[in-house]
């Protein structure tokens, strides 16, 4: 059984996955950002993959992916980061990234290398599902990797159960139809989440995309079984002066 | 030579939008619901009578359709051969670029979209879509690279004069590219009440095909007037300069599956196609996924996209239109690269001896007409794709530094 499934079977509410871009804000505190994380209960680690034309991600993720590429990050580098994690983390930890430096890697030495180092899962929201159903998902699960995909309000039903269907790990519901970073009308969230309720899911739900401390964190678990928090954490960092001590603080206030 | 396969029909993609192993929809799911509308809606839409009869009137009474098809008699002699020039620098607002603008608010309208989002380059786009927003009476942003807002200021103002909103693109290499990004993201952050007008072949399908198919116009008329000027409605060559690729795109579409037809697409170099400061992507690209779509594309080993440069902004762009790639890849097309110092050459030659300013992007199709090796009996059309007016600045300081 994979990481993410003994981890909804053990705990099935107010799980929180945690979001930072490789190489930020250092090019080798990747490690440590990642051990603070699991030290102050965050459940799962979504490392974002540096990329120069992030076009899901708002502002801060990309300020933060543009420090990283500036620092030295690629998927190289961040595989060498990687290869000693498990003697520190036991706690899922899944890949965010964009096409295009994946393709340059090469799509099947990347879900090889990313099994070998302990990587449990993939985020990839600009591959589509024609795409992976057809050449691309095959490699994914040959190499047991979860591959999460995203819905958002706007998503039809049936095409909701066909992600659903595929996606493995968990399903990734985006709060609103937005990029990352922006704040959100959370009545219409809420009307949103309950409708994903009721249509009795295969996987569990984790939302994200304006979830950034106590109160939204809060508001959507009460109708989801997590939330994903990135910008609002890649903004602590930034402003930090040390990964440990804002990392404690950052995820103290959200999880108090 | 270019090389040509009858079973292949180059004019249309797949079904999923792909053009041999170019093109798809690369997207967040946040956007598949608009672009899924489109591609569920735009062939049925521009197909329908009432859109067809609305759209060729405004081509006609608005844009000033059809362009003339000119000889360029000097030109002509000069180089050895017969050239005629496709004249898309006397559509109104001075490009090409309106003929897509107009198509697309009358599709935006019919998908009952409220707003206007464009990117631009050079600023023609943005004029073409502030323009026929204007004509509409719809609110329309247009995001522009910082660097960009700089190098067009005269098409700043026009856009603002036309009411159009102009946002600062402040990221990356702060031209096209990054202008781009902006309005993807727009997109994704207002998708209901928003339409996206893209300006060139670029984009998630349906936009390449859909833009090809508005610039269609072009060939449709070169076939036309060719026709009644020399005969026969085939040329022996198409002439165009490729950034994203509408207007090659255009000029191109109706003799896609004509044989004996020589596509010659010219690129821009920039110092040098090698020099590390050029944009002629099919010379130093890749295979790889920008902007919603799999195309060539000039990056990194690490699958970084590089910033590109051209002295023309419109043609400052690391990517290349899924057509045109297959067409490189294929050898349907020929592809060719002209530098910003012949360009510029060309720029002030073609209105020496045809009394025609172009714009900097269209005097790269102009630079490469003496290398090609044309026989005198060949018919060459160039595309002129835009007038000068907007590169005046530039014009001037290359005139200052002659004195």
């Amino acid at each position: 059984m994979s990481r993410l499934s003994e981890l909804f079977k053990k705990q099935n509410n107010r799980v929180l996955n945690v979001y930072c871009t490789a190489g930020f804000p250092q090019l080798n505190s990747t490690l440590q950002v990642m051990e603070s994380l699991q030290a102050n209960r965050a459940n799962i680690i979504e490392l974002g993959m540096p990329y120069s034309d992030p076009l899901a991600d708002g502002e801060v993720i990309q300020s933060s992916g543009n420090v990283a590429l500036a620092n030295g990050m690629t998927i190289d580098t961040l595989f060498e980061q990687l290869a000693v994690m498990r003697n520190t983390i036991h706690i899922p930890v899944i890949l965010m990234g964009y096409m295009n430096p994946i393709l340059q890697y090469g799509f099947e030495a990347f879900c090889k290398k990313a099994k070998a180092v302990g990587v449990d899962g993939l985020i990839l929201p600009d591959l589509p599902l024609f795409e992976y159903e057809n050449i691309y998902g095959k490699t994914v699960q040959e190499n047991e990797l979860d591959f999460v995909f995203l819905v958002t309000p706007e998503t039809p039903e049936d095409r909701l159960r066909k992600l659903d269907s595929l996606s493995t790990g968990f399903l990734y519901a985006v709060s609103s139809s937005a990029t990352t970073g922006k704040d959100k009308d959370f009545s219409k969230v809420a009307l949103y989440l309950q409708k994903l309720q009721a249509m009795q899911l295969k996987n569990s739900v984790l939302v994200g995309f304006g979830i950034k401390d106590k109160e939204t964190f809060n508001a959507v678990c009460a109708y989801a079984n997590g939330a994903i928090i990135g910008s609002a954490y890649i903004n602590a960092l930034s402003k930090g002066v040390d990964v440990n001590e804002t990392t404690t603080q950052f995820l103290k206030a959200v999880l108090s | 030579m270019h090389s040509f396969n009858k079973t292949i029909n180059y004019q249309d993609p797949s079904a999923e939008g792909y053009y041999g192993d170019f093109g798809g929809a690369y997207i967040p799911e946040m956007l598949y619901s608009n672009v899924e509308t489109l591609k569920a809606q735009y062939i049925q839409i521009m197909q329908d009578p009432e859109f067809q009869k609305e759209f060729h009137a405004l081509l006609k009474d608005y844009v000033g359709r059809p362009t003339p098809l000119f000889y360029a008699e000097r030109l002509s002699k000069e180089i050895g051969t017969q050239i005629y020039l496709k004249r898309e620098d006397l559509c109104h607002t001075g490009a090409h670029k309106i003929n897509n603008t107009i198509g697309q608010i009358l599709l935006a309208q019919r998908l009952g979209k409220k707003k206007i989002i464009a990117e631009t380059g050079a600023g023609q786009h943005g004029v073409a879509t502030a323009t026929v927003c204007a004509l509409k009476g719809m609110e329309c942003v247009v995001y522009m690279g910082e660097k960009d807002i700089e190098r067009q200021a005269p098409n700043v103002a026009r856009m603002k004069m036309l009411g159009a909103t102009v946002v600062p693109a402040t990221s990356g290499s702060k031209t096209l590219k990054d202008a781009t990004n902006e309005a993807i993201r727009a997109w994704i952050n207002e998708p209901n009440e928003t339409h996206y007008i893209i300006g060139s072949v670029v984009g998630p399908h349906p936009y390449p095909d859909m833009v090809a198919r508005f610039q269609s116009v072009i060939s449709d008329e070169i076939r036309k007037q060719l026709k009644e000027k020399t005969g026969n409605e085939l040329p022996t060559h198409v002439v165009a300069c490729v950034g994203g690729g509408s207007n090659a795109a255009g000029a191109f579409y109706h003799f896609l599956n004509e044989e004996t037809v020589d596509l010659v697409a010219v690129e821009a170099a920039g110092y040098g196609v090698h020099s590390g400061m050029s944009a002629a992507t099919t010379q130093l690209g890749k295979p790889g996924i920008l902007h919603g779509s799999k195309s060539i594309l000039m990056q990194t080993a690490d699958g970084q996209v590089v910033e590109p440069h051209s002295i023309s902004a419109g043609l400052d762009y690391p990517g290349i239109g899924p057509l045109h790639a297959f067409l490189y890849e294929s050898k349907r097309g020929t592809f060719t690269s002209a530098t910003d110092k012949e360009a510029l050459e060309w720029a002030f030659h073609l209105s020496e001896i045809e009394g025609i300013i172009p714009a900097l992007e269209t005097a790269h199709a102009f630079a490469i007409l003496p290398k090609m090796n044309f026989k005198p009996t060949d018919v060459v059309v160039v595309c002129l794709s835009g007038r000068g007016d907007k590169d005046l600045a530039t014009y001037m300081q290359v005139m200052d530094m002659k004195k």
